[in-house]
């Protein structure tokens, strides 16, 4: 099998922390997986090594084959990501910003044209960012993320803080990706149905280590028949997710 | 042509130029301060035809001081009061007049005036002398005090007597605004780099969005030349139009080399570019650059010659404050401006802040947080 993403005995620390312990993880490509915690369980941590924004201890990491030590650029073109509250530059249009990410990947405006599309952002094009709404502004984040067609793409709480509607749009916007079957997703989220309604996986961490990694629904069986990923982590830890 | 417009070096001087050209802040303490300011200030310092001055006379208890004064002569003379106070002209076709108003008020109403800069000089008479309060270190007190003194023991004809020793100069660059006009454009580059800059950077990094950026094949290089290309721009933009400002009201005359303040320019450009990449590598909290941010310019605006000259100075700092990037500048703009001087004259200066800038943008480049 070519996983998308290999992990492997990989170990991260800061200076008394161990943020991650021999974490190992493979996701096919297309496979959608959630990635859930506590505070300080180590998602971060890990995720940002997959983005290559930090290198591990140990260990070793491969996207698509490929290493951050000696491939950073082609795996630049691989992967989009979208982070929790990040905010664009105030004052240029959604068109604007979206071509202006656009123009790292050396695309054009068609497709900037195609992006404002499909996050359904047509009316908004000539928008300053800085007047968007919550959901408005993580559906141009997620569309900058789409923007190169990722093979991976790292999402981190894309909907936190929205309203119902506005989740379910984005919702929508990734299951239609889902179905293109081209891209791969890793989620850390809060929300146990955005994890249950996207994801093929369910990848829960505590204290630097992996607890559990499958399906919602053998995870389920697995952990004294729990209702939820709450429970399931209190069967697991005796603590809930989100202490 | 079609790449061009493709291109993230390209695209992202766009973005930031519409950034700054979107900003209403930006507009008004890039251009419009500026203004202000050098009209503000040229027109308050700036030397008249015509001046008035007051002085406080200290009433005796009981007694009209100014009638028991030497001055009684003088102003018997000229009995009509202005705005209620003793007032006596002195005429000099060469250099101006000069209305004197002599203020008859108690010891605390002189006071009073003096801290608000109303008066400069007191006069009381004490055992049927003229006594003359004023600050020694003021200047303009000296001198008044000079003059008073000059026709209370010479008469009112003073002032007027002796016109064929004065030959007036009318030198270029000696005017007030004339100093201040090149101060203020170093000013405006310091500032605008540091701010549009620094703080750019500082607040992008808090908001993640440097770290969104470089999680794509941008070359990070290319983030920081088109920040500083845009403000470079932005930076020629505010020179020119606070120029042509003081060339229009104040008829202000570059009298050097073009081609060297264009060098030096672009010298003081790079200078505070690259002291900017490393004020901002660093941190991430808005309100520590800030801090940081005007930790280094407020002191370098007091103390540069941009008011006023940092030979006021004690002796001992002043070859420190010479050595400062915001002196350098300012002195080499103003030589070029009022002195005539050309490449030859400003070598050093434009030497030093180039290779400033490029040292502290690489060090800055070395140590950058990207995330």
């Amino acid at each position: 099998m070519d996983w998308i993403v290999e992990v492997s005995g990989v170990n991260k620390s800061f200076k008394d922390v161990h943020a991650v312990k021999s974490v190992d993880l493979s996701i096919k490509p297309g496979e959608f997986v959630a990635l859930l915690g506590p505070n300080g369980a180590g998602k971060t941590t890990l995720v940002e090594m997959i983005e290559g924004l930090q290198l591990p201890d140990e260990g070793m990491i491969k996207i698509a084959g490929k290493s951050w030590k000696i491939h950073q650029t082609e795996l630049h073109r691989l992967i989009g990501i979208s982070l929790q509250e990040t905010k664009f530059m105030e004052r240029l249009t959604v068109f604007e910003t979206i071509q202006l990410f656009a123009s790292f990947y050396n695309l054009g405006t068609k497709r900037v044209i195609e992006i404002i599309e499909m996050v359904d952002l047509q009316e908004k094009k000539k928008a300053y960012v800085n007047n968007l709404s919550g959901g408005q502004r993580q559906r141009l984040a997620v569309g900058i993320a789409l923007l190169n067609k990722p093979l991976i793409l790292l999402l981190d709480e894309p909907t936190t803080g929205l309203d119902p509607s506005a989740r379910r749009g984005i919702w929508t916007l990734l299951k239609n990706l889902k179905n293109e079957k081209e891209t791969s997703l890793i989620l850390t989220t809060h929300y146990m149905d955005e994890a249950e309604f996207l994801c093929d996986r369910i990848i829960i961490m505590d204290q630097g280590s992996i607890l559990a990694d499958n399906t919602l629904e053998k995870l389920l069986q697995k952990y004294n028949q729990a209702r939820n990923l709450d429970e399931l982590f209190i069967n697991m830890t005796g603590r809930h997710l989100y202490d | 042509m079609n790449s061009i417009f493709k291109n993230q070096l390209y695209r992202l001087i766009i973005a930031h130029i519409k950034e700054i050209l979107r900003e209403p802040a930006v507009l008004f303490w890039g251009i419009g301060f500026p203004i202000l300011m050098a009209w503000g200030l040229g027109i308050a310092f700036s030397t008249k035809k015509e001046m008035s001055r007051e002085i406080a006379i200290i009433q005796q208890n009981g007694t009209n001081s100014i009638q028991k004064s030497v001055l009684s002569d003088i102003i018997g003379h000229y009995p009509e009061k202005q705005k209620g106070d003793f007032y006596l002209p002195l005429k000099n076709q060469k250099i101006g007049d000069i209305h004197l108003f002599f203020h008859e008020c108690s010891r605390n109403e002189a006071e009073i005036l003096l801290k608000k800069g109303t008066v400069s000089l007191i006069i009381e008479g004490i055992n049927n002398k003229m006594v003359y309060s004023f600050d020694p270190a003021n200047a303009e007190a000296q001198l008044l005090y000079e003059l008073v003194k000059g026709v209370v023991y010479n008469g009112p004809g003073y002032y007027s007597s002796h016109q064929d020793e004065i030959k007036p100069l009318t030198v270029s660059g000696t005017r007030y605004i004339d100093f201040l006009i090149p101060g203020l454009i170093a000013m405006g580059i310091m500032m605008s780099s540091s701010w549009g800059i620094s703080y750019t950077l500082i607040d992008r990094r808090s908001k993640k969005l440097l770290r969104r950026m470089v999680a794509t094949p941008m070359k990070k290089s290319n983030l920081l030349i088109a920040l500083i290309t845009a403000r470079f721009l932005m930076n020629v933009i505010e020179a020119l139009v606070l120029f042509f400002f003081a060339w229009l009201y104040f008829g202000i005359h570059i009298q050097g080399s073009i081609p060297a303040l264009i060098i030096l320019f672009i010298a003081g450009n790079i200078a505070f570019a690259g002291i900017s990449v490393l004020l901002s590598s660093h941190t991430s909290n808005p309100e520590i650059g800030n801090g940081l941010i005007n930790a280094m310019v407020t002191p370098m605006m007091v103390v540069s010659g941009i008011f006023f000259s940092y030979q006021h100075f004690p002796e001992w700092t002043i070859p420190i404050i010479r050595n400062l990037p915001l002196t350098m500048l300012a002195d080499g703009i103003r030589s070029i401006f009022n002195e005539g001087a050309g490449i030859m004259q400003i070598w050093k200066e434009i030497f030093v802040l180039s290779a400033t800038g490029v040292v502290t943008f690489i060090v800055g480049l070395r140590i950058f947080k990207w995330y």
